[in-house]
């Protein structure tokens, strides 16, 4: 058989087109009631202007297409379902389905946002529960629901910061990042309207406190720390950090993209955290879907919480309500109440580990984390030598002598049937190979996961350049994104 | 690769070469080639001013992004449109076809201040 | 496993942390429930909110009947459960799926590049105005007193912490329109962008065109916002925009008490740098057949940090994904056959109330109950097992004796003659 022929290459689900090369005039695949009440002429009702002739090259495919394309689309994707996704920083853990069920309970998935306050006891319930469990596991006095994903719940955090320390008479001007934050970090400070400070790491990863301290005056408004940081070291002198910042009147901000490292065992809000956000998404196992939809919840220490997000969730005679009175605060970050159906998911997730679960889950994902750490550090230059929490981060120096650097490695893991590690993040490690198991991966996948590494290993040093074209099991082998970035073509035309 | 005698240099890896009043702006052969494939070059408008170790505009990569700092001050006479269609040339011939923009130099003294072909080199241990 | 780490407990795991962090008690949250359990919790729960309701509520969450495939595809654990899909020799699926949809939404909305979705509609405003400043170089925003209120608190907020300026501009209080030269006379040279939405806040289609050469009179870019995707079904798409920023949650996505959504923004392709969010391209592999790959990233926040278009990290890829097999069943003819239903219902509906707007609207719109206050009249509706409309008067305290109704492909005959008679 030949390679390729054509646009047809052999493997099972080789021969899928877009919708749109499918489609074929006049094919359908929707059912309608009949129309109970009489027609309205469009043209007459919306005016002849206002009223399009057609959608230009909408798909038109049938039932049994719809199914099928989709299907086959699917088969070329990886997902948690199929075996370990150890990308750092982004806890990648099992989705467990009862979420998926609950979620699309119908007195749940069809609430509407208006409908009466006496109709949503249920949803007011669900979303006050969540929000005091949070609270318990943040060390935080209180939380707001409302920031759709990650990345907004820091940019609500850093607009309660600015709110407070404008009650306070001066928002001031900078907020500090240290060289080894998301890159989110000072995305986010700026569009809040703050200059960045980048903060040099010290030789173990970590913020050195001498650094800090000379950095901190009072034109800083807060500093975003990630904690276990991005090279999955805890910050040892944490508290000591909080009080340095805090000496200046500046805030404590903590991007709670690793909390996985830490529930039941340590809370930001007894370590000198006066906000975070968590990212529902990652430690509490509503599925990421391919990049979305998440949560970000935010949890604030007492002096933060009047500038919280508008409405607030209150109970007054047995009943939840919607307060919309709460004068100082940032107003709204989202439309409605945030999003829900992720609440949801999360507080099954709770529910079903409950406290004790909880910590034995950070356990066992600092064992699982520590345990790829101790077999791969033979055959990979581990980044920094203090110990790791939940993720362990390597550099590529070893293997950068063959010609080979992480991306390589990543693409030749995906032979071996792995996803990747999160690659060349944090940027302060050489070639950084960021690794994060999660708590719900077996010995034995990891097992097999450690000997397709060394596998690697031991093929960088005698066919270097074989590593350096994979991946070749794929349906796709590698892409050319540099073409995709030089001649854009972002939808499909006839 | 050549690094021109008649071209000035910076440590910032531009180049500038000098005819009379006008300058002509690029980047180093060094600079592209650190860069990777080059896939997108973002220059300033014709008649706006550029400014000595102010960015001038923006050179990216599939996954980098790096300022152009000015080498010397002037205003932009004209911007070298070959790169918007193909940015690639700019990996191909950084110090011909792909230079970036020409200048109408405020300040010609600067140009003496900048680094001589030997001394870049030297600079970047060819 | 202990042992290869060279531990003697899963204590020494976290005993480097200084003792001051350390947690010194158990979480207080009740011990794990069984998958019944928590079933029966979560039914219990939902058995508090409305069931068995007839519902006339629109106002930018819309009941819509959702195809059993949508929940078949994005059940699949090979969507559910993937990440971003930064590695595209595994992800075609995904990326696949969300050039398809990028396209759709251009085909759907008029413009020509369309990113992978964005959080919701609400939060896609400030990112349409945000990058309206951006490409204007200018600092003030005229937005439409008839955009979703909800949606011009967010955006609000986004602006008053980045020192941007916005100004309301109000409606024409016969046609629910918006009111063209109280436009005209806050256009100037500082203005980034003039924004407002179609079918607007009370379901009337807006006059794009007459807008669309105001706005760009003065040098400004207009942004249009559409909160019920379905109208796009029928109404002539806002071809003459040059941002469209909306919300699919008809498509598909179920109420949910608000969420997730989906949103999306589109434009024209010489804006394309500037638009915020992800991107997927089309590029080929290394044997030359057809591939996708996430593209012009560095537009985003982890690789151009302090100076990236937005601090957007992620989209809604599965929500998004749930609209574009929605697209998919419905596709050309379903979706016009639905949005001519939306219309029939809604204009049944709306025979013979009281309508304080002449302007034409959609599948909804704004009516006085007679002799009755909104809440009185939606109090009766209730007792017949029906929600009726939105009381506009926490909005509009001018339109405190309307309210805002929806009728969809869902609302049946019945119920929509039970409401009318409350009404009338």
């Amino acid at each position: 058989m030949p390679k390729t022929l054509g646009k047809i290459r052999p493997h099972l689900t080789q021969n899928e087109s877009l919708l749109f090369e499918l489609s074929h005039p006049g094919k359908t695949g929707y059912q309608l009631p009949e129309l109970d009440v009489p027609a309205v002429d469009a043209a007459e009702a919306l005016g002849g202007e206002n009223v399009r002739t057609e959608i230009e090259h909408f798909p038109e495919v049938s039932e049994v297409e719809v199914i099928r394309h989709f299907t086959r689309l699917s088969t070329w994707n990886y997902g948690i379902d199929l075996g370990l996704f150890p990308l750092g920083s982004c806890t990648m853990k099992y989705n467990p389905r009862i979420n998926e069920a609950v979620a699309r309970i119908e007195g749940l998935a069809w609430a509407h946002p208006y409908q009466p306050e006496s109709l949503s006891q249920g949803a007011m319930e669900i979303a006050a529960v969540l929000e005091q469990y949070l609270g318990e596991i943040f060390g935080m006095d209180a939380v707001t629901l409302q920031p759709a994903a990650g990345a907004h719940g820091e940019y609500t955090g850093i607009m309660l910061v600015r709110a407070y320390l404008e009650s306070q008479g001066n928002p001031r001007k900078k907020v500090l990042v240290p060289d080894s934050a998301h890159g989110t970090n000072p995305a986010t400070a700026i569009i809040a309207g703050y200059e960045v400070a980048t903060l040099k790491s010290n030789e173990q990863g970590m913020i050195d406190p001498a650094v800090l301290e000379a950095a901190v005056d009072d034109t800083v408004a807060a500093m975003m720390i990630t904690n276990p940081n991005t090279v999955g070291v805890f910050e040892e002198n944490i508290v000591k950090i909080a009080g340095i910042l805090h000496a200046k009147g500046a805030q404590v901000y903590m991007d709670g993209a690793n909390l996985n490292a830490l529930v039941g065992v340590a809370r930001p809000g007894d370590f000198g955290i006066d906000v975070l956000h968590s990212n529902l998404h990652k430690t509490f196992s509503t599925p990421h879907g391919g990049g979305g939809p998440g949560a970000g919840a935010v949890g604030v220490k007492s002096h933060l919480e009047p500038f919280l997000p508008t409405p607030r969730l209150r109970q007054a005679n047995g009943q939840w309500t919607w307060d919309y009175n709460c004068p100082q605060s940032i107003g709204r970050v989202r439309a409605y109440y945030g999003n829900f159906g992720v609440l949801v998911r999360a507080l099954a997730y709770i529910m079903a580990h409950g406290g004790p679960g909880l910590r034995n889950a950070t356990l066992d994902a600092l064992l699982n984390a520590n345990y790829l750490r101790a077999k791969l550090a033979p055959y990979f230059q581990i980044a920094y030598n203090a110990p790791s929490m939940h993720e362990c981060v390597f550099e590529d120096t070893r293997q950068e002598s063959k010609g080979v650097r992480t991306g390589d490695i990543a693409k030749r893991l995906i032979d071996y049937g792995f996803h990747p590690y999160t690659v060349s993040f944090p940027m302060i490690v050489h070639g950084a190979l960021m690794i994060e198991p999660t708590e719900t991966e077996s010995k034995q996948e990891l097992d097999a996961f450690c000997e397709s590494l060394i596998a690697i290993a031991n093929e960088i040093d005698t066919d270097p350049e074989m590593v350096k074209h994979a991946p070749y099991m794929t349906r796709t082998s590698r892409v050319d994104e540099v073409t995709a970035a030089r001649k854009p073509i972002v939808r499909w035309k006839p | 690769m050549n690094y021109p005698e008649t071209f000035r240099y910076t440590k910032e890896h531009e180049w500038v070469s000098v005819d009379g009043d006008t300058g002509t702006i690029g980047i180093t052969d060094h600079a592209q080639n650190e860069l990777g494939d080059i896939v997108y070059v973002d220059l300033p408008k014709v008649g706006g001013a550029i400014e000595t170790g102010k960015s001038l505009g923006s050179v990216e990569s599939v996954k980098a992004v790096s300022d152009i700092y000015a080498p010397v001050s002037g205003e932009v006479l004209e911007i070298n449109t070959l790169l918007a269609e193909a940015p690639e040339k700019l990996n191909e011939d950084p110090h011909g076809d792909a230079w970036l923009v020409k200048i109408r130099l405020s300040n010609p003294g600067e140009v003496a201040g900048l680094l001589s072909a030997e001394e870049y080199k030297s600079f970047i241990g060819s | 496993m202990l042992d290869a780490c060279g531990l003697k407990s899963l204590d020494d795991l976290y005993s480097h942390l200084p003792a001051e962090a350390l947690f010194p008690r158990s979480l207080d949250i009740p011990a794990g429930k069984s998958e019944y359990e928590i079933s029966d919790y979560f039914k219990q729960q939902a058995a508090k909110n409305a069931n068995g309701y007839a519902s006339f509520l629109g106002a930018g969450v819309y009941a819509h009947y959702r195809p059993v495939l949508c929940d078949v595809v994005v059940s699949r654990g090979e969507f559910l459960t993937s990440y971003t899909p930064y590695q595209a020799e595994i992800a075609q699926g995904t990326l696949t799926t969300i050039f398809e949809f990028q396209t759709m939404v251009c085909q759907l909305t008029g413009m020509e590049v369309a990113n992978a979705s964005m959080y919701d509609g609400s939060t896609a405003v400030p990112e349409a105005a945000m990058m309206a400043a951006r490409v204007t170089g200018r600092h003030k925003f005229l937005v439409a007193s008839n955009l979703h209120p909800e949606y011009r608190e967010v955006l609000d907020t986004a602006a008053r912490n980045a020192q941007l300026h916005v100004e309301p501009f109000g409606y024409d209080s016969k046609t629910g329109t918006i009111d063209i030269a109280g436009l005209e006379s806050k256009l100037d040279k500082d203005i980034a962008c003039v924004i407002l939405q179609s079918p607007n806040f009370f379901g009337i289609v807006e006059n794009i065109k007459q807008a669309s050469e105001l706005a760009h009179k003065h040098g400004a870019l207009l942004v249009v916002v559409f909160s019920e995707a379905v109208s796009l079904g029928l109404v002539e798409p806002p071809r003459d925009a040059d941002i469209v920023v909306g919300e699919l949650q008809s498509f598909a996505i179920s109420p949910s008490y608000g969420g997730p959504f989906a949103g999306i923004i589109a434009t024209k392709e010489k804006y394309m740098r500037q638009i915020p969010g992800r991107l997927v391209g089309e590029t080929k592999d290394a044997d030359g057949n057809r591939a996708f790959c996430l593209t012009l990233s560095t537009r985003e926040q982890h690789i151009r940090r302090e100076k990236a278009t937005s601090n957007i990290c992620t989209n809604q890829a599965l929500i998004a994904l749930m609209a574009t097999v929605f697209m998919s069943v419905y596709g050309k003819q379903g979706l016009r056959e639905l949005a001519e239903q939306n219309l029939a219902k809604a204009h049944y509906l709306a025979k013979g109330l009281d309508l304080p707007f002449s302007g034409p609207f959609f599948n909804e719109f704004v009516a006085r109950p007679k002799g009755r206050t909104p809440e009185e009249a939606n109090a009766a509706l209730l007792e017949k097992k029906i929600i009726g409309g939105l009381p506009l008067g926490r909005f509009f305290p001018e339109l405190k004796d309307s309210l805002l109704l929806c009728a969809t492909e869902m609302s049946k005959r019945a119920d929509i003659d039970a409401v009318k008679e409350v009404l009338l």
